[in-house]
């Protein structure tokens, strides 16, 4: 099952690549395209347990929210080229600082995914991930925005759990017990 | 009409990349510059080819919109790469306990870890 889907992606960038349409090439394709997917499914699919479905269900939810991470990138960026080219509003809101997050998602994939898309708004950098504490650097309190308030859940944290946690939606009640 | 995107898209891109060069030159220290240099190029890096790839749209067939493809897998790698390269400089200047700069008089991040770079210059 998994190593279908697997071929499916890969013949599919195969063609994107070659731009070849004619019959030999697709046949070189396919068969490469097999001989991989053969070997290195399990690379690409981490829980065989989980059912086609809901990953593609995942799928979807994860382009939403990456479109919500692009309009949060323009904004920071903003935020981030103002901070550059002001004049003395740089020595006044310039404020780097180190702080810890203390995350309640629970799997390796979603904390990576929000470690990354903190590291991409402009302003904020995962330095390291320790368990379930995020160290981040933020170039400004702003940039900091609400990942610095410690009591409740953030924005993002809580757009990456409804997309890849949605079983686990107790976490918030989780939050508020660490509170 | 396709033109005046195109040219929207890279004009923006350049407004983008000024703005990090410049974040480059004026912040004080290596995260803050970090954040400046790693970080603004997606966005700009993204309308560049975002405007790179409508351009090549102009005679539309499958050949130009093969081509735009693979500008649109280009813009999916520098998604992933850009932090991932960031978080690795940074995370290695924080290994190295490289000094950051922080405001006068601000207090003293609860989080110091008893990095001790009193004897380092600044």
């Amino acid at each position: 099952m998994f190593i279908t889907v697997t071929f499916i992606l890969l013949f599919i960038l195969w063609v994107l690549f070659s731009g070849k349409f004619d019959l030999f090439h697709l046949t070189l394709g396919a068969i490469s395209c097999a001989m991989v997917a053969k070997f290195c499914s399990g690379l690409l699919f981490q829980e065989k347990s989980r059912h086609l479905g809901r990953r593609l269900a995942e799928a979807g939810r994860f382009l939403l929210y990456l479109a919500w991470l692009l309009v949060q990138i323009v904004y920071a960026n903003f935020h981030v080229i103002g901070l550059a080219l002001s004049g003395r509003r740089l020595r006044r809101d310039l404020d780097p600082h180190i702080f810890h997050f203390k995350t309640v998602l629970r799997h390796n994939f979603s904390r990576f995914v929000l470690a990354n898309s903190i590291t991409l708004t402009p302003g904020t950098v995962t330095i390291r991930i320790h368990g379930d504490t995020l160290y981040i650097h933020a170039i400004s309190k702003k940039a900091a925005g609400d990942l610095a308030n410690q009591d409740s859940i953030s924005e993002m944290e809580r757009r990456v759990g409804h997309v890849f946690e949605r079983h686990n939606l107790c976490f918030i009640a989780d939050k508020d017990d660490q509170a | 009409m396709l033109d005046i995107l195109v040219i929207l898209c890279m004009a923006a891109g350049l407004f983008f990349f000024f703005g990090t060069t410049v974040g480059i030159i004026r912040f004080p220290d290596f995260y803050t510059r970090t954040h400046a240099a790693g970080k603004g190029d997606t966005l700009s890096v993204m309308l560049m080819l975002a405007g790179l790839a409508l351009y090549n749209l102009h005679h539309l067939s499958l050949a130009t919109l093969l081509v735009s493809g693979k500008i649109g897998i280009i813009c999916v790698v520098v998604f992933i790469a850009s932090p991932t390269a960031t978080h690795a400089i940074m995370d290695a200047g924080y290994e190295a306990k490289v000094r950051s700069w922080s405001r006068p008089g601000a207090p003293k991040d609860p989080d110091d870890d008893g990095q001790d770079n009193s004897g380092e210059k600044l």
